[in-house]
């Protein structure tokens, strides 16, 4: 098991015949995803890596049953392919994009809660379950399939630790990169609540880094629905206030947003902190024993 | 990005918005010449991108022109938190009688915009936040439907119950909607929204935030940029694709994406070093990349080592290695350079990176220590 993709995910590539379109469709396929469709608007007809590429979602949908969508359009027509993917009845989209104007993520959102749709993203890798199927960036090689599930709102540092993991004899159930923005479609609270009513996943490391309060709520969440252990790791303790590193949304404002406030939210709830990233496997091993669970779930 | 108080009020006046007549000067001279067109006292006010101008010293009451190009002399050229005062706003000055705060932000917990008021006007907002919440109202609205006029009147109504406050406050709001929605914008304030002993009502100071994500579409936002308010080494990476903030340090950090990045800095501080700046070289990071990456981070003279923390996802550890080796050949480098490069193509990099005198690490901890060691040790 795993959250959000499996094997029964069924992708069609938004932006495919693009340049990072066509390269990570070509990877998506490679790991394993049943990659159905591509879309590009007037290239519909054409093949591109292996499959059909259509005009529309709604026809990638209608031809090939598409279920989930990964978006790799630049960001001015980025919200228009969440619309679009959205109304053609796809249940989860995926945007990769970074720079996606916030004030259109605004009303974009409200569309995809109304309509019962999921949206991970945007300015994010995407997400894996190990063994099964990949939507995103992320490097399949490092995973592996297990019962750690990873949330964070970073790529390349969420690399970092499911590398450790898997270096440790950790495989994963589901690695998913949530996105720098400041408004993304699904939280860590949502990813949370998957992975707590995921029978395969036995314990959540979580990365966050400065800006918002998503951390925040997140350790209320833990502290009062989780039964499975959570160990967390936040970026950017020295980052100087007000100014924005990388992520659109990672700055410290008004006092608000400090790895400090996150840390102490988690603490408060009971979830171990790692200090820096090497201690998070240590630390998730004091709460997780792999080989235990593997006897009591016998 | 930031724009300055007087190209936010010029965003107001095509609105229909009252704030008091003004122009902009460089030099004391024209400050006077603006003073004597204004007639009567007027506020020098500095324009530069800082909050707390008041109290730095940068905003003076002047009688009449000479006062004006005297205040002006005092002001420009002035430091503000590191910035240096290059232009001020000459204003004719209002006789305030009472002062409020009117905002909009975006809300990132409830994802909409959302109007900030408080009767505790002409101070710094934040501060009445944490200090006094009871005295601030705040309303989110659902941009799908866009600001009604019932919204306004409450909001107006929660502080005052004079009309004339009333009626001004719910077209200024009205305004900073309209500011905010079509400019892209993540923070739109007037602090202080003022009424006169007159009986009438103006935004006498503005502030404008813009997100950046959305500039490609704001073309007469972006050219109010104003080049003197930004570091020029972070202009220099935006233009090359790469993300790039000073800090005070003495370990010159490149590493592949945000996170990771702010991750490698803490380590630098948790071993006891200072990082000297933030630096994210994206995602396909090309070779050329890497070479201004480096010749940004050289020009930090108090960078004593340089720290590469590379994870190869989609990044290639063999196109950094060539990065690397390119800069090293170009820029002349007597720094000691740490190269931690892992993931996809690592064996290739080290390969090429095999008999240059740069340092190899393997894992991010012990890659921050190497380069904490040849930068002479903690600090």
């Amino acid at each position: 098991m795993s959250i959000f993709v499996d094997n029964n995910t069924k992708l069609v590539v938004q932006g495919i015949t693009g340049r990072d379109g066509a390269f990570h469709a070509a990877s998506m396929k490679d790991y394993g995803t049943h990659l159905v469709a591509g879309v590009t608007p007037g290239k519909g007809g054409q093949e591109a890596g292996g499959v059909p590429v259509f005009n529309t979602v709604a026809e990638a949908v209608q031809e090939t049953g598409a279920n989930t969508s990964c978006i790799f359009v630049p960001p001015a027509f980025a919200t228009d392919a969440i619309f679009e993917a959205v109304d053609a009845g796809i249940d989860l989209v995926v945007c990769i994009t970074e720079g996606v104007p916030v004030n259109d993520m605004m009303v974009v959102f409200r569309y995809v809660k109304e309509r019962g749709a999921r949206l991970i993203g945007p300015n994010c890798p995407g997400l894996i379950s190990p063994g099964q199927a990949k939507v995103g960036i992320l490097p399949g090689q490092i995973c592996r399939e297990g019962h750690v599930g990873v949330v964070s709102r970073s790529g390349t540092l969420t690399y970092e630790v499911v590398d450790q993991l898997t270096r440790n004899g950790l495989g994963q159930s589901t690695c998913i990169g949530i996105g720098g923005d400041p408004i993304i479609g699904t939280n860590f609270i949502d990813c949370l609540e998957a992975f707590e009513a995921d029978p395969a996943t036995e314990a959540v490391l979580l990365i966050g880094e400065i800006g918002g309060d998503a951390e925040e709520h997140a350790a209320a969440y833990i502290r009062d629905q989780m039964s499975i252990p959570v160990v967390s790791f936040i970026a950017g303790r020295t980052a100087p206030p007000g100014k924005r590193m990388g992520h659109a949304g990672a700055i410290v404002s008004g006092g608000k947003g400090t790895v400090e406030s996150k840390e102490e939210a988690f603490r408060e709830a009971g979830v171990a902190v790692a200090v820096k990233p090497s201690d998070l496997v240590p630390l998730l091993a004091e709460k997780y024993d792999p080989a235990r669970e593997a006897l009591c779930s016998a | 990005m930031k724009v300055h108080e007087y190209q936010a009020k010029e965003l107001f006046v095509e609105r229909g918005l009252p704030v008091p007549r003004g122009k902009v000067a460089t030099t004391a001279e024209e400050a006077e010449a603006i003073a004597k067109e204004l007639g009567g006292a007027v506020v020098v006010k500095a324009q530069v991108h800082v909050g707390g101008r008041g109290k730095a010293g940068g905003v003076k009451l002047a009688s009449g022109p000479a006062e004006a190009k005297e205040k002006a002399a005092a002001i420009l050229g002035m430091d503000i938190k590191g910035l240096t005062v290059e232009k001020v706003l000459v204003t004719e000055a209002v006789d305030i009688e009472e002062e409020y705060y009117i905002g909009l932000i975006m809300d990132r917990a409830s994802k909409q915009p959302m109007f900030i008021v408080s009767a505790a006007g002409g101070v710094d907002i934040e501060q009445v936040a944490a200090t006094t919440p009871e005295k601030i109202l705040k309303l989110g609205i659902d941009p799908r439907y866009g600001v009604k006029p019932f919204q306004l009147r409450r909001l107006a109504f929660s502080v005052s119950q004079d009309p004339a406050v009333v009626k001004g406050m719910s077209q200024a709001l009205s305004v900073l909607y309209d500011v905010f929605m079509k400019s892209d914008a993540s923070l739109v304030e007037i602090n202080p929204f003022v009424k006169t002993k007159d009986g009438k009502t103006w935004s006498v100071d503005a502030k404008l935030n813009i997100d950046d994500n959305a500039l490609f579409r704001q073309p007469q936002i972006a050219a109010m940029r104003d080049l003197a308010e930004e570091d020029s080494d972070e202009m220099e990476a935006k233009e090359a694709g790469l993300s790039f903030v000073k800090l005070d340090g003495n370990i010159g950090c490149l590493v592949n994406g945000a996170g990771l990045a702010m991750a490698t800095m803490d380590l630098v501080q948790h071993f006891g070093g200072m990082p000297a700046n933030f630096l994210d070289i994206g995602g396909s990071s090309n070779p050329e990349k890497v070479v201004t990456a480096m010749k940004i981070i050289l020009r930090d003279p108090q960078v004593e080592a340089i720290l590469f923390n590379i994870f190869g996802g989609i990044t290639r550890c063999d196109d950094v290695a060539a990065g690397l080796l390119k800069a090293t050949e170009q820029l002349d480098v007597k720094l000691p350079i740490v190269a931690r490069l892992t993931g996809t193509n690592e064996e290739k990099a080290r390969e090429m990176l095999q008999g240059s005198a740069l340092v190899p690490a393997v894992t991010m901890d012990e890659a921050v220590q190497k380069a904490l060691e040849l930068a002479g040790g903690a600090q």
